[in-house]
């Protein structure tokens, strides 16, 4: 098949089938969740059973609203950040394994083109934030900037530790050594999160949220001070855009962490070669996604927001530290053993 | 190489268009009248670059140009603009003044010159081995590779430079840091 047809197919594949319906079932769930969380009726009677019309009403909601372009804005840089912050997103989805063949590009990079891609957000919002031509917008774009800034660095350093357990950086290839990792050399394999990376996984997990903005960490649009900050002036499509970013985000980064810490695609008593897991194992993940996107929705609507400084006390203070110590207790066992 | 070999192959027609949009963005990066403008187009050209060494099969340098230039040292940038300033629209102080062409076009056309003369002298003839065919991807420079010859080969090299960008860093701190004076501390009641 010509390399042309192939991408084609993968690129239809990855977005119409992985990421859309995966978004949409977790906007529908975050609805559910909020609502049975903080008793807000609108999810549990839209539309007669289950609250069904709720997103699509949202759906609606948004398309139909005008695309407005401030006049103090500067159009160009407007209506491109969208487009990056969701390039960003969309490209990590590449090198996620969704079973022992069922990958886009099984990069040797694998995590370190993750974290490159991934840094491209941080500018899309930079640029939304500048380019509205308005004080929260600005306040909102620096404020996200400071904070994504700092939450990479544990993240990163959450990752190399992981890197140096499983002596790969490709994904599939950390799948595969937690397959086989031996536990005092029984014949156990068990993920990264329960042996060795329990650590790790706090921080990777804290990251992320701090990472994708969301509830405690969501200073830069924090509602009671900043109106929408970077958001405040988008509206229509564009803040769609934004919208579905965010949420591809959350699966994006779910599925990375349950790649590098919960075994990915395949689970404790099946063999990593096995032909089965290229069946069962985009459902394995699915589920392991979504078991993390439950934790991120449980977090956002029962806990507080962090003040700005204690955000990024959290971050440099407890989180780096804490991912170094890590990382030289990984470095140890790994020589030792 | 006679023109209609170089029709055949794919890659320069890429090559083309990666060089011309990496020109093409440079020059906007110092011709433009908005300081944020200048920056992102510097993206583009430094995202150029980097598809230029992908290109090559320099993957782990191409992505590198990406986390630290553009995820990094960009980001820092608009920060630093945003932060201090955050200029809309045109800037009237943002000036290019003639006098200063001349010179700078010399300067430019200089390093030019020093630094492709330098890469033909160096290299001539020599075509890059791609990585034997069946390793791993065709062409491309393994990661492990790039690691091994960091830490065997020159890692003496790497450590001077890990032990210069500490110095670096303990500098912008101490540069950066305004202690409180005794007056202050007594004031606000905290130790120096």
């Amino acid at each position: 098949m010509s390399f042309w047809l192939l991408l084609v197919i993968k690129v239809g594949v990855i977005v119409g089938v992985v990421v859309m319906p995966l978004v949409l079932g977790i906007i529908f769930g975050e609805l559910k969740i909020s609502a049975h969380m903080q008793s807000r009726i609108g999810p549990y009677f839209a539309g007669g059973r289950f609250g069904w019309a709720q997103p699509l009403a949202d759906g609606l909601k948004f398309m139909q609203k005008e695309d407005l372009v401030p006049d103090a804005a500067d159009s160009a840089v407007y209506r491109l950040a969208p487009y990056v912050v969701l390039m960003g997103t969309i490209a990590t989805f590449v090198i996620i394994p969704f079973g022992p063949d069922l990958i886009a590009r099984d990069l040797d990079l694998g995590v370190f083109y993750l974290l490159a891609v991934s840094s491209l957000g941080t500018l899309g919002v930079l640029m939304a934030g500048w380019s509205s031509g308005n004080k929260y917008s600005l306040i909102g774009g620096l404020r996200a900037a400071a904070q994504l800034i700092a939450y990479e660095l544990p993240m990163v350093l959450a990752v190399v530790a992981v890197a140096i357990q499983a002596g790969t950086l490709s994904l599939n290839g950390i799948v595969e050594a937690q397959a086989t990792t031996e536990l005092f050399g029984l014949n156990i394999h068990l993920p990264y999160v329960i042996i060795g990376q329990g650590l790790g996984f706090a921080i990777f997990t804290t990251a992320v949220l701090a990472e994708l903005s969301r509830i405690p960490f969501d200073m830069p649009i924090a509602e009671s001070e900043l109106t929408m900050g970077y958001l405040t002036e988008y509206s229509g499509i564009r803040f769609t855009m934004f919208f579905l970013g965010e949420y591809a985000g959350m699966i994006a980064f779910a599925a990375i962490g349950a790649t590098l810490y919960l075994g990915g695609w395949w689970i404790p008593g099946f063999s990593a070669d096995d032909n089965l897991m290229n069946f069962i194992g985009p459902l394995v993940l699915i589920g392991k996604v979504l078991l993390l996107a439950f934790l991120f929705i449980w977090f956002r609507w029962t806990w507080p927001r962090l003040r700005e400084d204690q955000l990024q006390t959290l971050a440099w203070k407890w989180l780096i530290p804490l991912s170094l110590f890590n990382i030289v207790v990984t470095a140890f066992f790994k020589v030792v053993f | 190489m006679i023109l209609t070999d170089w029709f055949t192959m794919p890659e320069n027609f890429v090559y083309s268009a990666i060089g011309v949009t990496m020109l093409a963005t440079a020059y906007r990066v110092v011709t433009t009248r908005n300081v944020v403008h200048a920056v992102l187009h510097l993206v583009a050209a430094l995202a150029a670059s980097a598809a230029l060494f992908l290109l090559l099969g320099a993957e782990f340098v191409a992505w590198t140009v990406v986390l630290v230039y553009i995820g990094a040292v960009i980001v820092l940038f608009l920060f630093g603009i945003m932060i201090t300033r955050a200029p809309l629209g045109v800037e009237t102080e943002l000036s290019h003044p003639r006098r200063i062409r001349i010179p700078a076009a010399i300067v430019s056309f200089a390093l030019f010159l020093v630094i492709g003369s330098t890469m033909v002298g160096a290299f001539k003839d020599d075509v890059i081995e791609p990585a034997p065919q069946g390793t791993m991807e065709f062409g491309i420079t393994r990661t492990a590779d790039v690691g091994q010859s960091i830490f065997q080969r020159f890692v003496i090299p790497f450590e001077v430079v890990s032990v210069l960008l500490l110095a670096a860093l303990i500098g912008a701190i101490v540069l950066a840091r305004k202690d409180p004076t005794e007056e202050e501390s007594e004031a606000t009641g905290t130790m120096r």
